[in-house]
């Protein structure tokens, strides 16, 4: 792990990525609520825990890079520029969701924000990632994209070739796995020959590395010097970040394949929040009540992008007949 | 008119429409030095170079989804299966992203590439290697399904598949590479959704595509000497149909016969029997009879793999049938 503190010792983007991931957590608890109140329906993962990495690894990039993911992706697509109130109007299926309706909550997208989807097929976002990867290849650009993952998207075949494809054409793809631990209700180790992640990409020969995933800062720093090399040497880099959903796979999932110590361990002792707010606090860079502020507006925000969400209109029946194909 | 043989005419294609456009690369399992498993690609490498020739790995679910990701971000991938039998296995990226993206992006991200290979069976292949997908793809909304019977179709169906903005399945044949035809000097293109009469008459309407065209043709001519007048219907691009021309073919002749070179369960055959039966179902003297494969995977026995594929006097006998004509 890298000890480099260049980003992390400036104190208004801590701020600002503290500030993020309070409105991430509201964001998506929000979500959950609306979800309980029947305001919409469907499938629907949450990222609540897993707000260190996503905010760490949006800051360490530029606006020209791109991002693609897989389902549970709500708050990694605001993160990259799609307003919230656009997000969760997706999720109700309202007009002015990001994807007019047509997507729901696996399928955002946004070509303005290079943000690629949003993707439902576990694993299929990495071919996708890669051709990007060609395509920034191709044209000489420095960009570079972002593939997240979740620790079971490791066991897919079509993972694997494109990881081959990346490490023997040096395609400039950041692969995140996101080791929340379960892929859907199964304990990872039960399904995975290799005890972490990481692991995977010895048998490419490709760049490799851990992090703490909830620790926003680490991320940061470590996710900041990846791409720095990456802009330059277009090489492909597997990181295994460790992290933890607090709730369910879906909304629907019991839990019962994990106990409740485990969870209230990390939502106690290794939370993000927690963690970099308490940095914060014990470098005089914010007192109690500025974090209490700080969530307050969080939860502001989420309400206006519920609000926002609630008064947009349906989109009409017909338009289920657009975009079948490009003109 | 130059006469040349179909793989040329293809090869043709991608070459004029390469030069055309920087964003073409062409994509496939040794399509490059080895310049081609069938020799579409001959001499591509060489003419525009390793940026835009790639070999790819045995990977089709990767490379398939390779071209994907490229399209969502502008490049126009074509990305050649040896045989459409290994293309199944890039299914995932094909009907799960390529054909959705569109439409779950809300119009954001079209797919403007071009997927490509031999279709049907060859010749002694035996089971894995001989099976016709046009039933399956054509049954995805978001697909363009296009097949070619001759090498003056080919050339002008694929510059129009390559100028597309959607995902299009290119169909082709094993058997029909070496086929010669004429093919001119100067550029044209044959548009996507139009069908052809390759032969006129008024007494039935044989319709069949890519190589069953042939053996429908071959039928026609025969029926010719018994004084029968077949009109010979090539609809081309299969997704989406050319129904006027069909329909406009049926109610000339009020007898028809499709022939195709795949199983009737649910086959193209039917769909097109079920559309004239409800739109010319009046003019209709004689139900549509259909000539398909034989129900049983392909054997690899010459005799057995005969009997399997419609033949010249199973035709006949399907024409007389809708003619009432009792040998």
């Amino acid at each position: 792990m890298t000890t480099k503190k260049k980003s992390a010792v400036d104190w208004d983007v801590l701020i600002g990525m503290y500030k993020q991931m309070c409105s991430f957590r509201r964001f998506e608890e929000r979500v959950g609520l609306a979800y309980t109140k029947q305001k919409f329906s469907g499938f629907c993962h949450l990222h609540i825990g897993q707000e260190g990495l996503a905010v760490g690894v949006q800051t360490a990039l530029r606006d020209t890079d791109y991002m693609i993911s897989g389902y549970r992706s709500h708050t990694q697509a605001i993160g990259k520029g799609i307003e919230a109130g656009q997000v969760m109007a997706e999720l109700f299926g309202k007009v002015d969701g990001a994807c007019r309706g047509k997507g729901g909550s696996m399928h955002m997208f946004s070509k303005q924000h290079r943000f690629l989807g949003g993707h439902g097929i576990v694993g299929g976002q990495a071919p996708l990632a890669v051709g990007v990867g060609f395509a920034i290849r191709y044209r000489n650009e420095d960009n570079i994209i972002v593939c997240y993952m979740g620790d079971a998207a490791t066991n897919q075949g079509q993972v694997f070739e494109v990881m081959n494809m990346a490490a023997t054409w040096d395609l400039p793809v950041l692969f995140i796995i996101e080791n929340n631990k379960y892929g859907m209700g199964t304990d990872i180790t039960r399904t995975t020959s290799v005890d972490a992640l990481w692991k995977r990409a010895l048998a490419f020969d490709m760049g490799h590395s851990d992090v703490d995933g909830m620790d926003s800062m680490a991320v940061l720093d470590h996710v900041t010097s990846l791409v720095e090399t990456m802009r330059k040497d277009k090489k492909p880099h597997l990181l295994e970040a460790l992290t933890y959903r607090y709730r369910g796979h879906s909304v629907s999932d019991p839990g019962t394949y994990r106990t409740k110590e485990e969870v209230e361990d990390y939502q106690k002792n290794r939370d993000a929040i927690l963690h970099l707010g308490q940095h914060l606090v014990d470098n005089k860079m914010a007192t109690a009540d500025d974090l209490k502020a700080w969530d307050n507006e969080a939860k502001e925000k989420a309400k206006e992008a519920e609000a926002f969400a609630d008064a947009s209109p349906q989109p009409a029946v017909e338009e289920l007949w657009d975009h079948v194909l490009a003109p | 008119m130059a006469v040349i043989t179909f793989r040329e005419a293809l090869g043709q294609a991608i070459a004029e429409e390469m030069t055309r456009d920087p964003n073409v690369f062409l994509m496939g399992e040794e399509v490059g030095l080895y310049n081609g498993a069938y020799k579409v690609s001959k001499g591509l490498l060489d003419q525009f170079g390793p940026k835009r020739v790639w070999d790819a790995p045995i990977s089709e679910a990767g490379f398939a989804g390779l071209g994907v990701g490229a399209a969502m971000v502008g490049l126009r991938p074509i990305i050649e299966f040896m045989t459409w039998n290994f293309g199944i296995q890039g299914f995932d990226q094909i009907v799960n992203h390529a054909a959705k993206m569109l439409y779950m992006s809300g119009g954001q991200f079209n797919i403007p590439m071009v997927f490509r290979g031999p279709n049907g069976a060859a010749h002694m292949l035996g089971a894995q290697h001989s099976q016709a997908y046009e039933a399956m793809i054509t049954n995805i909304p978001g697909l363009k399904v296009v097949t070619c019977s001759t090498p003056y179709d080919g050339k002008g169906l694929l510059k129009s598949a390559i100028r597309d903005n959607n995902p299009v399945l290119f169909l082709e044949s094993e058997m029909m590479y070496g086929m010669k035809g004429e093919v001119p000097e100067e550029e044209y293109l044959i548009p996507l959704g139009k069908g052809d009469i390759k032969r006129e008459g008024t007494d039935v309407t044989f319709i069949a595509w890519s190589k069953a065209l042939h053996k429908a043709t071959e039928a026609a001519e025969a029926l010719a000497k018994q004084g029968i007048s077949v009109e010979v219907l090539d609809p081309r691009t299969l997704q989406p149909l050319d129904e006027e021309l069909i329909f406009s073919s049926a109610r000339k002749t009020h007898r028809v016969v499709i022939i195709e070179e795949s199983w009737s369960f649910g086959s193209v055959g039917a769909q097109i029997s079920d559309r004239i039966h409800k739109e010319c179902f009046d003019e209709l003297d004689a139900p549509v009879v259909r000539v398909t494969n034989e129900f049983v995977p392909m054997p690899y026995n010459e005799a057995q793999e005969d009997r399997v594929l419609p033949q010249v006097d199973r035709i006949i006998k399907a024409a007389k049938e809708v003619l009432y004509i009792k040998d």
